[in-house]
């Protein structure tokens, strides 16, 4: 049958056409840059002139880098406590988002809002909200009688500051993922545990809790990826500072990349983020047998 | 009053401060944008500016060049969209529907590349566009977006798969070509998969930060959310003025959040990829 031939020979074709722009982007901008960076990091390179191959040199001067452990260390604070917080956080809003009340589409906008205002825009109110000698925050604290704290220009308060305002900027994301694990859970389990004499506590320790673990277990692994990668909020807020109380691997990156021209080096900042990256999540996945799936077999 | 209505009031009042807590930033900012300098620094804080200074937001051009800004956020968040929307539903559809050689692997090599962080291919990204001569130019934020996403890919292929074969058949009968099939049959059937993915480019591309950053330099080139941060670094640059700045940038996206909610919803509870 040549004419089914030439049918499936013109269906190959079309698909490969049609696939072509976004491998051809994948080939350069994925496959190619990853190669390329590996490669980067293992030279000194201004940009200028070519690449100067120096073996593991980048790598030896991570080691005794200080700048460079901070920033490692602030980054695993920042995404120690933001990612759980955020979590707990959304998991309480969602609950009372999916309760009968009235208006609830409009305080679910209402939570929601942060979560689709630029970084920049939040970052800003922020700053001045905790602003030393004009902030709110500092005025509400003060009637509970606590002196005027230098929230971002302190070394030990700067990084909980932002940890706190991330947590409420990302809350509204969450919730909202929450929620519609929240209305999949089946109406009869809720049934059957109160037949068994099951409370609030109850149902949502023996019912809720299990049915959402893997919407959890989704945003802790993809809250870990997304916080180790943070670079804005904290460039907008802080700069980095004081003392490089907020600088983060990624703004590490940045600086030496684009500040300092040190390509090769900011490279190698790279690599050890992205096997940060890779390693937490193969740790998070290795230990992930708290996760019921309904339907599984074991 | 019995438990179960003063349960109800604890409920609304656990609601009402949680809601207020997250929109007291927003208030702050608007409260704040149309205060006289001197009464934006009074400690203790006044929430009612008095007088209300409107001018604050006519003042700001003096400073930045919002419109400019905000042209060229425009612009490039439209062929952003288009290169998303169109390589991602090409590529989508090909990989649900077209039978052609090495197809699950190459959909699999893609599926994995998912988790590769952005910044380690930001540096040799850099690099092509400095090759290219597109630094400094909008082409470097907006050519890469023709070359699809893995996310979008995904989302289209799912949605594809999900489409009966029927109605291919019967276009194919008819003589039309797989082209044809996809921009006149799959397509308009799409619309709803496209405007989720359409929304989350959106809010990445118009909230996106970074890139801009790296790639801009001139003043008349940035995007809102750079430019904006810019500005407030500007050193003789008053608090209200910066507020306004902030307002009138969160302006265009809450607008469009507030009549289109139901996609932004969508679109965020299927991805939960953010910050």
């Amino acid at each position: 049958m040549p004419g089914r031939r030439k049918l499936i020979r013109e269906e190959s074709l079309y698909g490969w056409l049609f696939v072509a722009p976004h491998v051809l982007g994948l080939l350069i901008f994925t496959v190619g840059a990853i190669v390329a960076s590996g490669y980067l990091s293992l030279t000194k390179w201004d940009l200028f002139g070519a690449p100067q191959w120096i073996g593991l040199d980048n790598y030896r001067r991570l080691a005794d880098d200080e700048i460079f452990w901070k920033s490692l260390w602030n980054t695993v604070y920042y995404t120690g406590f933001r990612v759980p917080l955020s979590i707990l956080f959304s998991l309480i809003v969602a609950l009372m988002m999916n309760l009968k009340i009235r208006g609830i589409l409009w305080w679910r906008v209402v939570y929601f809002a942060p979560a689709v205002s630029s970084s920049v825009a939040i970052a800003l109110v922020w700053r001045w909200i905790y602003s030393k000698d004009f902030g709110i925050l500092n005025s509400m604290l003060s009637w509970f009688g606590v002196p005027a704290l230098n929230w971002l220009g302190s070394e030990e308060l700067a990084m909980p500051a932002v940890i706190v305002m991330s947590v409420w900027w990302s809350v509204g994301t969450n919730m909202v993922i929450y929620l519609a694990a929240l209305q999949g859970v089946p109406e009869q389990l809720y049934e059957a545990a109160e037949l068994d004499g099951a409370g609030v506590w109850g149902k949502f320790r023996h019912v809720t809790f299990p049915m959402i673990t893997p919407t959890t277990f989704f945003l802790l692994i993809l809250g870990t990826i997304g916080s180790l990668q943070i670079f804005d909020i904290f460039y907008v807020m802080t700069e980095g500072g004081p003392n490089f109380a907020t600088t983060s691997l990624v703004m590490y990156v940045f600086q030496n990349a684009f500040e300092y021209f040190e390509m090769g080096y900011a490279s190698a900042v790279a690599w050890v983020l992205f096997l940060l990256i890779l390693m937490l999540s193969l740790i998070q996945l290795r230990f992930s047998r708290w996760v019921h799936y309904e339907g599984e077999r074991k | 009053m019995n438990p179960q209505r003063l349960r109800q009031i604890g409920i609304y009042a656990l609601v009402a401060c949680g809601g207020a807590l997250m929109i007291v930033p927003f208030l702050w900012m608007v409260s704040t944008s149309l205060k006289t300098t001197a009464q934006s620094m009074a400690f203790p804080p006044e929430w009612w500016p008095r007088p209300f200074i409107w001018e604050n937001y006519t003042q700001i051009y003096e400073y930045m060049p919002f419109f400019t800004f905000l042209f060229n956020s425009i612009k490039i968040t439209f062929f952003v969209l288009v290169g998303q929307l169109l390589t991602c539903s090409l590529a989508g559809y090909a990989f649900a529907k077209l039978r052609f050689p090495g197809r699950r692997a190459l959909f699999l090599i893609l599926l994995s590349t998912m988790m590769i962080p952005s910044q380690v291919t930001l540096i040799p990204v850099f690099i092509i566009m400095k090759f290219l001569g597109w630094i400094n130019t909008h082409y470097a934020l907006i050519v890469p977006a023709f070359f699809g996403s893995v996310f979008g890919t995904f989302l289209l292929r799912q949605f594809f798969l999900g489409l009966p074969n029927d109605l291919e058949d019967a276009a194919r009968i008819d003589g039309c070509s797989p082209f044809g099939i996809y921009w006149r049959i799959m397509l308009p059937l799409a619309k709803p998969s496209l405007a989720t993915l359409g929304i989350f480019t959106f809010m990445g591309t118009w909230n996106d930060f970074m890139r801009p950053l790296i790639y801009l330099s001139d003043m008349d080139k940035m995007t809102l959310p750079v430019g904006l941060a810019l500005l407030s670094n500007h050193q003789d640059i008053r608090i209200p003025l910066i507020m306004a700045g902030a307002v009138l940038s969160l302006l265009p996206i809450l607008v469009l959040y507030i009549f289109g909610q139901k996609y932004f919803v969508r679109g965020i509870a299927l991805t939960g990829m953010k910050g």
